[in-house]
């Protein structure tokens, strides 16, 4: 009697089981895990593999893009309206502002001059286009459009014309990732405009309002305040952010992004506790584009021993969720400022 | 599925008919094609329900063409929803592994069920994955997430039984599709 092959025949071959290579692809997950967390020795890979992926994604956003135009070709004659209208009355709201900007411009730079100070902020920006946002619902970030090809850096700020979003974290060829101001612990110095209280503004994640932390209890922060960023990080820009609001509880400082300052101004209180509100229960991820804070044109340092612009902006980003993508966002990719080091006499 | 009985090709396939083999250019196309539905921006509360299409999809090629999809298949997808996504390197790899295993061992089981009740074991294997995704990103110090975590793996699993009739119909054998 012959005896049973200790093969199997061919066709029951089918590599190791199941279970091994689960193990073997799960350990290697964990090492990647592990290497990407701690040491990011693979950017290098995700840069090659992004250059190819991208220009697919671009492809699937092309009949979407054809319908966002065909939609905007038909926009009703009263939304245009009404959009002029605000438009208009924003213009002027803004105008003394803007018509005081070049002779204090001019201003700053004899004075700059005068003490032989060097420009803490690069000159230049890049408007850039949310591309998309991210499906992970742990972190706040969006995908906008220009990428090293556009010159920009990571760590570049992004402000809109409410404020400031966030920074570039990562920089591909043709895009970039923005890593927004309510992303989990991303920390940007403010001072209250008020008071002149500074303070950090930390992001708490999704759907989670920021909020301001090493805050003594005594400090003079009100409800309704507006924050600026203090320009310590030497990566921010000048602009508005939200208001802040004190639960008496827990002694947290809250903030919410601010929509429009006209109406910040006139109702404080109450708009604040809206927004908080909206922040705690909110859809999270879900951001009209009104909802990111105000940018003011930037300002160059104040003083020669501080070097850092001073103005600034906090906490845009959208408490309650990420900018919207499509073709009405645009925010703006500024080189951060140069490095403190070099502007300090 | 009142619509589908009014199409008589686009019904789920009844079980004594026996599918043709998969080909690999339609697992593949179907996979690119679940890849760029993920990658499709979306926002708001469409970007709260959406499924993860890649996960779905290689779910269902697990079960049926376990010789084309596998872990290995799954692994390597999920790195390149890893750099698409942004996220840590493995994350989805691991996810998507599991996945794959999970798939393979119930496999069998599964298919005995009619659409419905696999869809209830389509939402357990989907919800472990998330969980899986969840543990990482708690070790990696994220903040526990809303309720609205939980909503994609449940529509991915409502969406099971229609994407089986879509995936399947190629395979159907055509004799017994014409006998409706």
């Amino acid at each position: 009697m012959r005896p049973i092959p200790a093969e199997p025949p061919p066709f029951f071959r089918r590599g190791p089981s199941a279970l091994a290579r689960v193990t073997f692809f799960g350990l290697a997950s964990i090492v990647l895990l592990f290497v990407d967390a701690r040491f990011r020795y693979l950017e290098d890979v995700r840069q090659a593999a992004g250059a190819i992926l991208f220009p697919l994604q671009r492809l699937v956003r092309v009949p979407g893009e054809a319908l966002d135009s065909v939609a905007a070709y038909f926009a009703s004659k009263r939304d245009l309206e009404r959009e002029n209208e605000r438009l208009r009355s924003e213009l002027i709201a803004q105008s003394p502002a803007a018509q005081g900007y070049v002779p204090a411009r001019d201003e700053n730079a004899r004075l700059k001059a005068l003490v032989d100070l060097k420009a803490t902020h690069a000159e230049g920006s890049t408007v850039v286009q949310v591309l998309y946002t991210g499906r992970d619902p742990f972190a706040q970030k969006v995908f906008v459009s220009r990428g090293r090809e556009a010159g920009l850096v990571p760590g570049s700020a992004v402000i809109d014309e409410h404020g400031v979003v966030g920074q570039l974290t990562r920089v591909h060829p043709t895009m970039s990732e923005v890593t927004l101001v309510t992303d989990k612990d991303h920390a940007v110095p403010v001072k209250v405009e008020r008071s002149g209280v500074r303070s950090v503004l930390y992001g708490a994640g999704t759907g989670r309002a920021p909020e301001l932390r090493f805050t003594p209890p005594s400090a003079d922060i009100r409800v309704g305040d507006r924050l600026v960023t203090s320009g310590l990080d030497g990566t921010y820009p000048p602009g508005r952010p939200g208001h802040p609001q004190r639960s008496r509880r827990c002694a947290r400082i809250r903030c919410a992004p601010l929509r429009r300052s006209g109406h910040a101004r006139r109702a404080p209180r109450a708009r604040a506790r809206r927004a908080h509100e909206g922040a705690r229960r909110g859809v999270d991820r879900t951001v009209a584009a009104g909802e990111v804070s105000a940018a003011v044109p930037s300002r160059p340092p104040g003083r020669p021993r501080c070097p850092a612009p001073r103005g600034a902006v906090g906490g845009g980003g959208g408490s309650q969720g990420r900018p919207r993508e499509g073709a009405a966002r645009r925010m703006i990719a500024a080189p951060s400022a140069a490095s403190l080091g070099e502007a300090l006499p | 599925m009142s619509f589908a009985s009014r199409v008589p090709s686009f019904t789920p396939a009844r079980p004594e008919e026996i599918l043709k083999p998969a080909k690999p250019w339609f697992v593949v196309l179907t996979l690119v094609l679940a890849f760029l539905a993920n990658t499709l921006p979306t926002t708001g509360v469409a970007l709260a329900l959406k499924p993860d299409f890649v996960a779905l999809t290689l779910l269902y090629w697990c079960i049926q063409a376990p010789r084309y999809v596998g872990v290995g298949v799954s692994w390597t997808l999920g790195l390149v929803m890893d750099v698409v996504d942004a996220t840590l390197f493995g994350q989805h790899a691991l996810a998507y592994a599991a996945l794959a295993y999970g798939a393979e061992y119930f496999r069998r089981r599964v298919l005995r069920f009619p659409l419905w009740q696999q869809a209830v074991q389509v939402a357990v294997l989907l919800g472990a994955c998330a969980l899986l995704v969840l543990l990482v990103r708690m070790i990696g110090g994220a903040p526990l997430p809303r309720w609205t975590y939980a909503v994609p793996p449940i529509v991915g699993a409502l969406l099971w039984p229609p994407l089986t009739v879509v995936l399947q119909w190629p395979q159907r054998p055509t004799r017994s599709s014409s006998t409706f």
